[in-house]
Parts: structure tokens; C-alpha cells; sequence
């Protein structure tokens, strides 16, 4: 069905599955209870992130996971997908579409060029080639250099680009909505469902962005099992024996490249079309890097592995850095005093501010002990639960016969 | 007029002249061995061929055309396939993919986007590809990793990616090196077959004179970069400047 095989529509019904219901699976406690106000992660705007990176890490896992050329300008991209969203914005209307479509043409036009030059190398010296490139692109828009050299604003420098009351926004009607709108519906409109102490909360937006992910996470399962995917594997494989079985490695790589890139793009807009407003700061290298550590911590060059990395470094980013020393308290308060206190001592450096501390050790755990990411761990309990041991790997999947 | 053509070519590393005035002629639908001791330049012969390294004179025409300047990939898409001494293969994909990408270059030239149908939907692709493994004996380790077999099954692997494109010329060095004896009576066989079956022009590197002798039709001996005799097999074996050359060598 779908064009997919058995596992892999499995795979995807399990994702979509997730993606309906995680507004209720991301809330399990009560609203008011202390571990509903440390540990519920159902509300719009971390959601929204959730897939919005899924996504972001989807479409690098393309490049990076089948090829094994590691860009480290990713953010980049998102970043233009961003600013060409608001400048959508701020020209057109509040609606989204046209937004969401120039976030991808010009994140795909910039991502030809960095990936037509840093493509004239490989391995570290790509890597830098596209951290230089991205940086550079930071320093642009954070002094906002094209703006200046014309003598208007493109990226509005360190203040950020965000729509104001006097912009042209040439489309927009009488009574338009004033916020990012699909043809009228509001993105940031939710429908909240109230059941004894518990609250759902089920927005357009996240929807909208689930429904996005969704559909790049169903392209790249095609990308994955088909001639291209297998060309960008035997490109990581081995070059050499590539270009002497007659295949010209180069437009192979842009074309991952730049699809990558595209996704990229699409995130930067849609994190706009949640928020109409950017800074240079997406673009920061510590954002390229970001991309980075989800892929490896779900599991590079797996399916679904970069959804469940950007999942687990936005859910500490989100919920673990709120936990102050009070919630500590408050949860050993059952302890000895003498205890508690020495107990919220040990924990305090990893939650809260620190919880860089805890992704770091996290991460370390991750590459030493599971090469293959979360996804492995995964693989590894489901093993040890008696089911056949299966991998969501390319490797496998795409040698299996013919459905 | 051969189908190969290799004229003057020479060419230096450095102080050492690697290819020293080479003139060669491959005539099509023959098989042409080229031995010679460690260090004659038959792998650089074959690497000036294959677009890896440029000679610094010379010329080398396949088919009436200048293979000279060309990318590596162009000239495998003129139809000149090489295995390598050591084995190139796609270490970390199946067997069976190892030997579909090879088809798809084939049919499909040197790119194309092809990002949304599914593999498996390539019948024609998996058949050829099936029918090489079985032709080389190794269609029950289809779904392995390249790079979890032998030596010389990774040779094998490497000579069926190469014949189930049907180069007009393949290039073959030291095709049996790492075989067992029973591998190495297979290859021959499997050589001989495809020749009488398909027409294949071949170059041979070998220093197996079992397996050179009883393929070639004709054999170059090189030494120190520079062909000393071009002859049938039965003229070589006694010839003295052979055996000059392979002093120490028993074999010839
Ligand atoms: N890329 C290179 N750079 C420098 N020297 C090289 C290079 N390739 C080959 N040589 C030298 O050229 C000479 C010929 O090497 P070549 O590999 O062609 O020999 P060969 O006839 O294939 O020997 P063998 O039977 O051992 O494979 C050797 O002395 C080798 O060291
Ligand atoms: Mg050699």
C-alpha cells in the first residue's frame, strides 16, 4: 500500500499514529499535579517543535545518513526558509501557503550554490566548508549587511525580522485574520478537551506542521528504498568503485544535497508560520550542530531515528531545563532532610540550566555504548522482549524480495 | 585496427619512468594478457586506461575515439570495465545491490533521478542481477554484506559487477589472486564462457601462467615499463628475454 512495503507502512502508521495523538500521549498526568507541571509536554508550542525538527532532522538524515557527507551549516537553510517565510508575511498576507513555498524555493536556491562548492571536497573539509558558509551567512544577517548595502532592512540584524503594522502585505483582505492563517484557519487556534484533571490541547498549527513531517517522513521512506537512495549508500560506500561502474558521483550528491536543504527550508517556514517572527540566531553554528547530535542520538541513516533524537534534545531542552531546585525539593521532600538536601545537591547540576550536562552525558552514553542510536536501544528491548530482531535499517529492508 | 589502441604512452613518478614508450594493440573479441614482474607497470597501464592517472605523453584510443582527458565515469560509459587488484566493491551493501547499481549505470547513464519508485520494482534490473550471481556462483550469498566474505568472493563479486554491464572491454588485474585453486579453475571457466557467449574483449594482468595460458590469445610482456615482446602464448614460453626478465621466477 502506498507504494511501501509491510515494515515500512507499519513504520509509517506508527508515526502518523503518534503524530494524531500526541497532544493526549505527551500529557499522561493531571494538569495540576506536580509531575503534570514538570513532565507534560503536550502543549502547542513544544509539540510543534517536535515534528518541526523531526522534520529539520528527516531531511538531513537524507544527506547525512545516506551519504555519510556531514554538513555542519544546516541551520542555515532553516534560517532562509524563516526569513523568506515572514518576508511572505510582511509583503503578502498572513496566509501561509505562499510563505511556505518561497521557504523552500529559496532555501533550495541556497543550498545549489553552498552545495555546488563545498561538494568540490568530502569528508572534514566539507564539513567546514559548510560550517563556513553557514557562519558566514549568520554574520550577514546579523548585521543584516544586505539590508544596509541597500539602504532598507532584509533581515532586520540583531533586533529579527517580524511583521509590523505599517508593511504592505499587498493580499490581504478586509477582516483577514492578523495572525499565520491556512485560508482563514488560525494556526494558533486550539480546541482544548477537559476530562476529569486532564487537558488536551488540539491546535491547528501542530496539526498542520504533524501533517508536514508526515509527509516528508513518507518521502524520504521512498527516497530510502529506491534507485537514488541506493546510489547516495554506495556513494558512502565506496567512490572510487562508483565512478568506475559509469556513475557520475557529483550530481548525485547535490541533488541529496539540495533535498536536504529543501527540507530544511520547510521547517524554517513553518517555524514561521507558528511564530511569525526570526532572528539571525537560527542560523548560529551551535543551531548546525544541534541538527547534528539529533540525528546521531536517534540513530543516523535510519528512519525514524531522527525524529526520536530531535524529540529527546527538545523534550530536556524544554521540560528538563524548567526543573528548578524548588521542584527538586519538593519531589525528595518524603526524605530526611539531611538526604533530601544531598540528593537535590546531586541532581541540581543536571536539570535546569544544566541540562546541557545531561544531554551531554546522554550523548556520550549514546556513541559509546550504541553506535546505532536510541533507534538501537530500541531494537535492543524489543529483542529482548522475544520478537524477531528486526532493524528499520536500509540495509536490510531494501535487500528483502519484492512484496 | 584493434579496438584498443595504446600509442607511446610513458609516464614518470617522479624519478621512475612507470610506462616507458608503450605501444599496444588489443584486437576486438580477443583475449590480451599483459605479464611481467612486481613493479612493470601493468597496474599503471590499466589506471591510464581507466581515466585514473594521465599519461605525460602518448595517446590511447578505444573504438577510434581518445579515452585520454575523459572522467573515470565516461569511459565506463563507453564501455570499458575494470577489476581492480585489490577489490573495489560497496563494502557496506548487500551483495545482490552490489551488483543492481552496476545495471542501473548501464541502463540509466551516469544519473539520473530516480528517487520515488522502489527498487523492487526494477524487474529487469533484479533479473540481470540475479542472473550474474548465479552465473559466478554466488546467487545463495545475495543478501550478505559485500564486506563479510572472502578474498575471492569479493573478487568474484567484483567481476561479476563488471561483466553484467557487457563492457566492450574488460580489464582484469590479477582477477584470481587470493583464490583457492577451485575458485581460481571457476574463474577460467567462467572467463571462457562469457567470451564464447558474449564476445568480450578482455586485457588480463596475471602472474598465474596456468590461468594466462589458458585464456590468452595473445600476451605482452612488460618489464620496467617498457613491452619487450608481443606474441601467441606458445612463442612466449621459451623466449629467452622472458626469461630474462622473470630471472628468479621459475614459472615461465
Ligand atoms: N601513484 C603512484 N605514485 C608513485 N609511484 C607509483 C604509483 N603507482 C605505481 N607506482 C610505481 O610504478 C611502478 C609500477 O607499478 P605498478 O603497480 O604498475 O606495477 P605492477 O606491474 O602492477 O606490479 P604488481 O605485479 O606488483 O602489481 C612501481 O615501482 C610503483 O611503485
Ligand atoms: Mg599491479
Amino acid at each position: 500500500m502506498l507504494g511501501l512495503n509491510s515494515r515500512d507502512l507499519r513504520l509509517f502508521v506508527i508515526v502518523c499514529a503518534l503524530c494524531l495523538l500526541a497532544p493526549i500521549l505527551l500529557n499522561p498526568f493531571p494538569v495540576a499535579s506536580s509531575l503534570g507541571e514538570s513532565f507534560n509536554a503536550g502543549y502547542p508550542a513544544l509539540m510543534q517543535r517536535f515534528v518541526i525538527f523531526g522534520l529539520l532532522v528527516i531531511g538531513f538524515n537524507i544527506l547525512f545518513g545516506l551519504t555519510g557527507y556531514l554538513s555542519f551549516g544546516h541551520a542555515a537553510f532553516l534560517g532562509v526558509g524563516s526569513f523568506a517565510a515572514v518576508w511572505m508575511f510582511k509583503l503578502l498576507s498572513y496566509n501561509i501557503v505562499p510563505a511556505i513555498i518561497l521557504s523552500v524555493i529559496v532555501a533550495g536556491l541556497f543550498s545549489v550554490v553552498i552545495g555546488y562548492i563545498a561538494l568540490r571536497r568530502s569528508g572534514i573539509y566539507f564539513s567546514i566548508l559548510t560550517l563556513a558558509f553557514a557562519q558566514m551567512m549568520y554574520s550577514i544577517a546579523y548585521s543584516d549587511l544586505v539590508g544596509k548595502m541597500f539602504g532598507t532592512i532584509v533581515t532586520n540584524g540583531e533586533t529579527g525580522l517580524q511583521v509590523y503594522n505599517d508593511d504592505p502585505q499587498f493580499l490581504m483582505g478586509e477582516g483577514a485574520p492578523t495572525v499565520p492563517h491556512l485560508f482563514g484557519l488560525e494556526m494558533n487556534s486550539a480546541f482544548t478537551w477537559k476530562v476529569g484533571g486532564w487537558e488536551f490541547i488540539f491546535q491547528n498549527g501542530y496539526y498542520l506542521s504533524a501533517l508536514f513531517m508526515i509527509l516528508g517522513f513518507y518521502l524520504s521512506i521512498r527516497i530510502f528504498r529506491s534507485p537514488f537512495g541506493m546510489m547516495l549508500r554506495a556513494i558512502k560506500s565506496n567512490q572510487t568503485r562508483m565512478s568506475y561502474t559509469g556513475l557520475d558521483t557529483k550530481p548525485y550528491m547535490l541533488a541529496a544535497f539540495v533535498i536536504s536543504g529543501m527540507y530544511a527550508g520547510l521547517a524554517g517556514g513553518l517555524l514561521a508560520a507558528m511564530d511569525p517572527l526570526t532572528g539571525a540566531e537560527r542560523m548560529f553554528w551551535t543551531a548546525s550542530g544541534e541538527i547534528v547530535v539529533m540525528a546521531i542520538l536517534g540513530g543516523v541513516g535510519t528512519l525514524l531515528g531522527p525524529v526520536f533524537g530531535a524529540g529527546v534534545i527538545k523534550y530536556l531542552e524544554n521540560i528538563v531545563s524548567k526543573i528548578n531546585s524548588d521542584i527538586l525539593h519538593s519531589w525528595f521532600a518524603f526524605m530526611p532532610e539531611w538526604m533530601e538536601n544531598l540528593v537535590v545537591n546531586i541532581l541540581y547540576p543536571f536539570v535546569g540550566k544544566g541540562w546541557h550536562l545531561t544531554l551531554g552525558l546522554l550523548f556520550m552514553a549514546v556513541v559509546i555504548f550504541l553506535p546505532g542510536g536510541l533507534m538501537q536501544l530500541g531494537e535492543k528491548i524489543l529483542a529482548l522482549f522475544g520478537r524477531k530482531k528486526k532493524s528499520d535499517d536500509a540495509k536490510t529492508g531494501a535487500t528483502e524480495p519484492a512484496e | 585496427m584493434g579496438i584498443l589502441e595504446v600509442k607511446g604512452v610513458n609516464k614518470r613518478f617522479g624519478g621512475l619512468q612507470a610506462l616507458g614508450d608503450v605501444n599496444l594493440s588489443v584486437a576486438e573479441n580477443t583475449v590480451h594478457a599483459i605479464i611481467g614482474p612486481n613493479g612493470a607497470g601493468k597496474s599503471t597501464l590499466l589506471n591510464v586506461l581507466v581515466g585514473k592517472l594521465i599519461p605525460d605523453s602518448g595517446s590511447v584510443m578505444f573504438d577510434g575515439q581518445s579515452v585520454l582527458g575523459r572522467k573515470p565515469h565516461e569511459i565506463n560509459q563507453m564501455g570499458i570495465s575494470r577489476v581492480f587488484q585489490t577489490p573495489e566493491i560497496f563494502a557496506d551493501l548487500s551483495v545482490f545491490e552490489n551488483v543492481m547499481i552496476p545495471c542501473f549505470a548501464k541502463r540509466d547513464g551516469a544519473f539520473r533521478m530516480h528517487a520515488i519508485e522502489s527498487t523492487h520494482h526494477e524487474k529487469d534490473i533484479a533479473e540481470q542481477a540475479m542472473a550474474i550471481l548465479e552465473d559466478v556462483n554466488m546467487a545463495d550469498k545475495r543478501d550478505m554484506i559485500a564486506s563479510s566474505m572472502s578474498r575471492g568472493d569479493k573478487r568474484r563479486l567484483e567481476m561479476a559487477m563488471c561483466l553484467v554491464q557487457d563492457p566492450r572491454l574488460l580489464l582484469l588485474d590479477e582477477p584470481t589472486a587470493g583464490m583457492a585453486r577451485a575458485d581460481t579453475e571457476n574463474t577460467i571457466q567462467l572467463l571462457k564462457d562469457i567470451r564464447t557467449k558474449r564476445g568480450i574483449t578482455m586485457a588480463i594482468i596475471e602472474h598465474d601462467m596456468n590461468v594466462v595460458f589458458s585464456l590468452a590469445e595473445r600476451i605482452t610482456v612488460l618489464a620496467q615499463g617498457t613491452p619487450l615482446v608481443e606474441d601467441v602464448p606458445e612463442k612466449i614460453k621459451g623466449h629467452p628475454k622472458v626469461r630474462e626478465a622473470y630471472l628468479g621466477e621459475a614459472q615461465v
